[in-house]
C-alpha cells in the first residue's frame, strides 16, 4: 500500500489536498483536505446585517452571486420581508445568468483537460472531426463554430504551443496517459470549444452585468429587493440581456451538450462501471422560484437515499447537523481564535508529511443530514427532479439515456455527474426567457416596485436555502441588538468535500475514490477526474468558524 | 499651462518627454536581448482573430492615452505589446476567492487587451493549469528557475500572518502561504497585486482579522505594485504590465501603491450622477422616483466621494454596467480597510457611528479617506528602477504622505 499526496488540487477553486491510500493501481482509502481557514463568521459578528450580503458575497468569486442571494434571503426571513415580484424575476435573471456561465466554464475551463488530450487533437483530421461535430448535434443542427478551416486553425494554435516547448498552463501534464479515450477528432472538437468557450463566458459574465452591476460580485441585491430599477425598465437592457441569453443557448445546444454526449460515448464504460459513484445519498434546497412565496421552484427540493430513485423524500431542515470531530476545530470552546489561544485547532501534518487521517485533518467540517453524509449538486438535483417525476429533468435525462443507449445507473458516477451539469445548464437556459416575458408583463401591467420598505430589527433569525450551481446553500443569521450576534453557512462544497464524521463515514469526495483504478500512480488523473466532477469550490467550503461550535449543530427553523 | 508652444515650460516638457522616449528605447532594447523568445507572433495572432492592424494601431493609440502618455509613444506601446508574449507570468493563489481570476479571464472580448492577455507565458496559475500535485509543484520551481529575475509575480489574496501562517498551506510539504509567497516575490522582477485581498487584506482582514491576515507588501515588507478592487477592472492589470514593458519599471503610484492612471481620481469626480449629487437630488430609499430617475446615491451610501478608482470611466464587462449604474452605491472597494471604514455599506459616512469594531484608528481612517487622502508618493518615473525589495521606506497604508 501506498500513500499519495496530491496538491495542490489545480482547476477548483481554492485550496485542496487529497491523500490515496493505493493498493497496486486501486484507490483503497481516500481524504480530502482543505488547507485555508479564513475566519467569516467572526468577521460578521456586529455588523448591520445589511453589509452581510455583499461581505459573504466574497466567500467565492467563482461561485459569485450565489451567497449574495442566500445572505439576503436569511436577511429577508429575519426581517420578515418579501420583495416585490419584479425583485423576485430579476434576481431569477441575474441567477440564471450565473448557472448558465459557470456550468459552461466548469466543464470546459476546469473539467475538460480531464476527459480531453490536448495533445492528442494535433493527429486529428479536421474533416472527420466536421463529421463527429454534427453527428451528435442532430438533424437539421449546426454545430458550434464548425468547419475544416476553423479546426485546422485550432490545430495550428495548439502546434504553436507544443513547438515552443513552453506549454504555459498546459506543461507538464498527463497527456497520452491511457486513461485518455477521446478520438483525437473528439478532442479536437472539444478543444476547439474550449476556446469558444472563453469568449461565451464573457458573454455570461455580461449578462450578469445587466442588472447586476458587474461580475464578478454584482452589486444589485438588497434586503427586500433590487436596485436596477432604471435597467428594468430600459428596453435596451432587456435587450442586451435577451440577446446575450440567445447566445449562450446556442453554445449550450450546439456545443456543450452535444461534447458532453460525445464524452458519453467514449467513457460510457466508466458511468456503466459507477466510477466516481460516492456515498449515493443526494440532497437539495430548490431554486428559482416560479412565485413569490417559492412554493414552486425551477430546480427541486428533496432527499434520495442508496440510490432509492423509487423513494424520493421531502427534506426535513430538523435533520441537518454539522461535525468536528475530524476537523481542525475544538468542540465546546468559546474561544476568540484570534487571542491566540488553541482555538480553532489545527494539528498539521504528521512526521512523515502526510495529514493524520485518524485525527483531525481538514479546514472543512462535516455536514450530515440524517447523520448520512449526503452528495449535493447538478446530479443530485436532477436524481431527485427525476425521482419526483419532474416532467422537464425526466425529459431531459430521458433524451440522455435514449442518445447513448446507456442505463440509468449511469447517472450514479462521475460521468452522471458531469452530465447531469450540461444538462442543468440547458434546463436554466431554455427556460430563463419566460422570466424576460413575466417581468415585461408585470411591468405593462403597471407594477414598477423593485423594492418592499423594511427595516432592520432589533431581533430577529431567519435562514436563506436555495440551490446555486454547486448545490445546496444555506445561510443562516441571528441578529440582536441590530447588528449581526451570529451567522452560519453550510456551503454545497462543505457537503462533497466533507471529511469523515463520529461514526467513521466518509464524505462525497472521500468515497467517490474508493475502487478507482489509476492507469498511471504517478499521474493523478482518474483522482482528478472524479474529484473535478464535483465542481469543487474550497473558498465556499470554508468559510466560517464557529466559534460556539458544538460536535454536532443543529439547525433550528423558526 | 503655458499656451504658446514657445514657452520655457513647453519647452521643459518637451525635453523631458524626448529624455523618457529615449529611456524607453533603451529599455525596450534591453528587454528585447534578455527576455525569452516570443512563443507567438501578435500579428499572426491578431490576423488569427480577425484584427486588422488598423485595429490594432487603434488600440496602441487608446492604451497610449489611457497610460496618460503623449501621442508620439503610440508606437513604443505597440511594441511593447508585441514583446508581451514573452513576459513570464507565476500567479499565486492565497488566502482569496478567485474572483480577480475570473474577472481577469472573462475581461474585454473580442479586442486586443483578449488577445495579449492570453499570450502572456503564463507558467502557473492553479486555477487553469493542467498538472496538479507533484507535477504542478514541479511547474512553479522550474518556472522560477527559467525565468529567474525576469518573471512577474502576481498575486491574487492575502497572506495569513497567524498561527505562525498555518491559516494556509501549500503544495504536498504543506509550505505556509507566507513562506511560498516569500520565496516566489524574492526571485520576481516585479510584483503585481491584483485585488483587494493581495494589496491591502480585504475581507478576511476585516475586524476583528482572526488569521492576521495582511495584504503582500506588508506581511513580506516588499514594494508591490497595487491593482485593488473587489474585483478590480482586468484592464487596470493589463495597462500596468504593459507598462512595465515600456519603462522597465512599474508605473506612478499613490502611496498606497497604485498606479495613478487608474487609481489617479475619485470615483466622485467621473460619476454619471454627478450633476444630481451638485443639484442636490438624492435617491431616499430604494426604487422611489429618484432612483428611477437616476439621482445621487450618496443618501444610500455611495461611498464614491471618498474611493479612488476609473470604475465610471471603464465600468466593467466591457463597460456593460457598474454599481452606480445599475442602483447600487459605491462601497469604496479599492480603498484598505473599507468594510470598516466604510461601513454600514448603506449609511452615509457622515452617518458612520464611530465607537466601531475595536478599531482604535478608526476615527483617523475615516478622516483620511474622507478627506480623499491617497496622497500621491510618486516613484517609478522615467530613471526608476525595477522596484525590489527595500528601497524607501514603505508608506504606511491608510495614512497621508504629506
Amino acid at each position: 500500500m501506498s500513500r499519495i499526496i496530491v496538491d495542490p488540487i489545480t482547476r477548483i477553486e481554492g485550496h485542496l489536498r487529497i491523500e490515496v491510500e493505493v493498493e497496486g493501481n486501486t484507490i483503497k482509502d481516500a481524504w480530502s483536505t482543505i488547507t485555508l481557514w479564513r475566519g467569516f463568521e467572526t468577521i460578521l459578528k456586529g455588523r448591520d446585517p445589511r453589509d452581510a450580503g455583499l461581505m459573504t458575497q466574497r466567500f467565492c468569486g467563482v461561485c459569485t452571486y450565489s451567497h449574495y442571494e442566500a445572505s439576503t434571503l436569511a436577511c429577508e426571513d429575519a426581517f420578515g420581508v418579501k420583495p416585490p415580484p419584479n425583485a423576485r424575476l430579476i434576481r431569477n435573471l441575474i441567477k440564471a445568468s450565473q448557472y448558465i456561465t459557470d456550468h459552461i466554464m466548469h466543464f470546459y475551463h476546469l473539467h475538460g483537460l480531464d476527459w480531453v488530450d490536448i495533445i492528442n487533437a494535433l493527429s486529428a483530421d479536421s474533416r472527420k472531426a466536421v463529421e463527429l461535430a454534427k453527428s451528435v448535434c442532430g438533424k437539421g443542427v449546426t454545430p458550434y463554430n464548425c468547419s475544416e478551416t476553423h479546426y485546422d486553425a485550432v490545430k495550428a494554435r495548439i502546434a504553436k504551443f507544443a513547438e515552443s516547448g513552453r506549454l504555459g498552463p498546459f506543461a507538464n501534464a498527463y497527456w497520452g496517459n491511457s486513461s485518455y479515450k477521446l478520438s483525437p477528432e473528439a478532442n479536437l472538437v472539444i478543444t476547439s470549444h474550449y476556446l469558444d468557450a472563453l469568449a461565451v463566458s464573457k458573454l455570461g459574465a455580461q449578462m450578469m452585468a445587466v442588472f447586476g452591476g458587474k461580475n464578478p460580485h454584482p452589486q444589485t441585491l438588497v434586503v427586500g429587493g433590487v436596485t436596477s430599477v432604471m435597467d428594468m425598465l430600459d428596453p435596451q437592457r432587456l435587450g442586451e440581456y435577451l440577446f446575450r441569453l440567445k447566445e449562450m443557448q446556442k453554445f449550450v445546444d450546439t456545443a456543450y451538450i452535444p461534447d458532453v454526449l460525445i464524452a458519453g460515448a467514449a467513457y460510457a464504460d466508466e458511468g456503466l462501471k459507477g466510477v466516481g459513484r460516492g456515498v449515493g445519498n443526494y440532497l437539495a434546497y430548490g431554486g428559482f422560484p416560479l412565485d413569490d412565496d417559492w412554493t414552486q421552484t425551477l430546480l427541486p427540493k428533496g432527499v434520495v437515499q442508496n440510490l432509492g430513485i423509487e423513494n424520493p423524500m421531502e427534506l426535513d431542515e430538523e435533520k441537518i447537523t454539522e461535525e468536528v470531530v475530524h476537523s481542525w476545530y475544538k468542540g465546546d470552546e468559546a474561544l476568540h481564535p484570534y487571542d491566540g489561544k488553541t482555538e480553532p485547532d489545527y494539528t498539521g501534518f504528521d512526521d512523515s508529511g502526510h495529514i493524520k487521517g485518524d485525527e483531525k485533518y481538514t479546514w472543512s467540517k462535516a455536514p450530515r443530514y440524517d447523520g448520512l453524509p449526503h452528495e449535493v449538486g447538478p446530479l443530485a438535483r436532477f436524481v431527485i427532479g427525476f425521482a419526483q417525476g419532474d416532467e422537464k429533468i425526466s425529459e431531459l435525462v430521458n433524451f440522455t439515456l435514449n442518445t447513448t443507449g446507456l442505463p440509468a445507473t449511469v447517472l450514479f458516477s462521475t460521468l452522471g455527474r458531469t452530465a447531469a451539469r450540461a444538462l442543468e445548464a440547458k434546463l436554466v437556459a431554455d427556460y430563463t426567457e419566460n422570466w424576460i416575458n413575466e417581468l415585461v408583463a408585470n411591468i405593462k401591467s403597471g407594477d414598477t416596485r423593485t423594492w418592499t420598505r423594511c427595516k432592520v430589527p432589533k431581533k430577529g433569525r431567519g435562514r436563506g436555502l436555495t440551490a446555486v450551481p454547486r448545490g445546496a446553500l444555506g445561510h443562516w443569521v441571528n441578529i440582536e441588538d441590530k447588528v449581526i450576534a451570529n451567522y452560519q453557512a453550510i456551503v454545497p462544497s462543505t457537503w462533497n468535500v466533507s471529511p469523515r464524521d463520529k461514526a467513521e463515514k466518509r464524505g462525497p469526495y472521500e468515497e467517490s475514490l474508493i475502487g478507482t483504478r489509476m492507469a498511471n500512480v504517478n499521474q493523478p488523473l482518474e483522482i482528478l477526474r472524479t474529484i473535478h466532477s464535483f465542481d469543487p469550490c474550497m473558498a465556499c467550503a470554508v468559510h466560517i468558524i464557529d466559534t460556539k461550535t458544538k460536535e454536532i449543530k443543529k439547525f433550528k427553523v423558526a | 499651462m503655458g499656451n504658446s508652444k514657445d514657452s520655457k515650460y513647453s519647452h521643459l516638457i518637451e525635453k523631458q518627454y524626448e529624455e523618457l522616449m529615449d529611456y524607453c528605447e533603451v529599455t525596450m532594447d534591453r528587454m528585447e536581448r534578455e527576455l525569452p523568445e516570443a512563443k507567438f507572433d501578435l500579428h499572426e495572432t491578431l490576423k488569427d482573430y480577425g484584427v486588422s492592424r488598423r485595429d490594432f494601431i487603434k488600440w496602441s493609440s487608446v492604451m497610449t492615452s489611457a497610460l496618460m502618455l503623449p501621442k508620439a509613444f503610440s508606437p513604443m506601446v505597440a511594441r511593447a505589446a508585441e514583446d508581451f508574449s514573452r513576459l513570464p507570468v507565476i500567479w499565486l493563489h492565497l488566502a482569496e476567492c478567485t474572483g480577480c481570476s475570473e474577472a481577469f479571464l472573462r475581461n474585454s472580448y473580442p479586442n486586443v487587451d483578449d488577445i495579449l492577455l492570453e499570450t502572456i507565458s503564463l507558467e502557473y496559475h492553479e486555477t487553469v493549469m493542467a498538472a496538479a500535485g507533484y507535477q504542478a509543484e514541479e511547474n512553479l520551481h522550474e518556472a522560477m528557475d527559467t525565468f529567474d529575475g525576469k518573471y512577474i509575480c502576481v498575486v491574487e489574496g492575502a497572506i495569513p500572518m497567524g498561527m505562525k501562517g498555518k491559516f494556509l498551506t501549500l503544495g504536498p510539504k504543506g509550505k505556509t502561504g507566507y513562506e511560498v509567497t516569500k520565496e516566489v516575490t524574492k526571485r520576481a522582477a516585479a510584483t503585481i497585486c491584483i485585488g483587494s485581498c493581495s494589496s491591502y487584506g480585504n475581507v478576511q482582514a476585516a475586524s476583528p482579522n482572526p488569521t492576521n491576515a495582511k495584504g503582500v507588501g506588508d506581511a513580506l515588507g516588499i514594494r508591490t505594485v497595487n491593482i485593488p478592487g473587489c474585483p478590480p477592472n482586468g484592464v487596470n492589470f493589463t495597462g500596468t504590465v504593459l507598462y512595465y514593458l515600456l519603462f522597465g519599471a512599474l508605473p506612478p503610484t499613490d502611496g498606497l501603491g497604485r498606479p495613478l492612471w487608474a487609481y489617479g481620481m475619485k470615483i466622485h469626480d467621473n460619476c454619471e450622477r454627478r450633476a444630481h449629487y451638485d443639484a442636490g437630488e438624492f435617491v431616499e430609499e430604494w426604487g422611489d422616483e429618484g432612483a428611477i430617475k437616476g439621482w445621487c446615491l450618496y443618501k444610500m451610501g455611495c461611498k464614491g466621494p471618498y474611493t479612488y478608482s476609473n470604475c465610471p470611466k471603464l465600468r466593467f464587462n466591457d463597460r456593460m454596467s457598474w454599481p452606480v449604474m445599475a442602483g447600487h452605491g459605491c462601497m469604496g472597494c479599492t480603498e484598505p480597510d473599507f468594510w470598516d471604514a466604510m461601513a454600514p455599506l448603506e449609511k452615509p459616512i457622515a452617518d458612520k457611528p464611530l465607537p466601531g469594531f475595536g478599531i482604535e484608528s478608526n476615527v483617523d481612517r475615516v478622516g483620511a479617506i474622507a478627506t480623499g487622502v491617497a496622497a500621491v508618493g510618486l516613484a517609478a518615473h522615467a530613471g526608476a528602477s525595477v522596484w525590489r525589495k527595500g528601497g524607501e521606506e514603505e508608506p504606511k497604508k491608510g495614512k497621508a504622505k504629506k
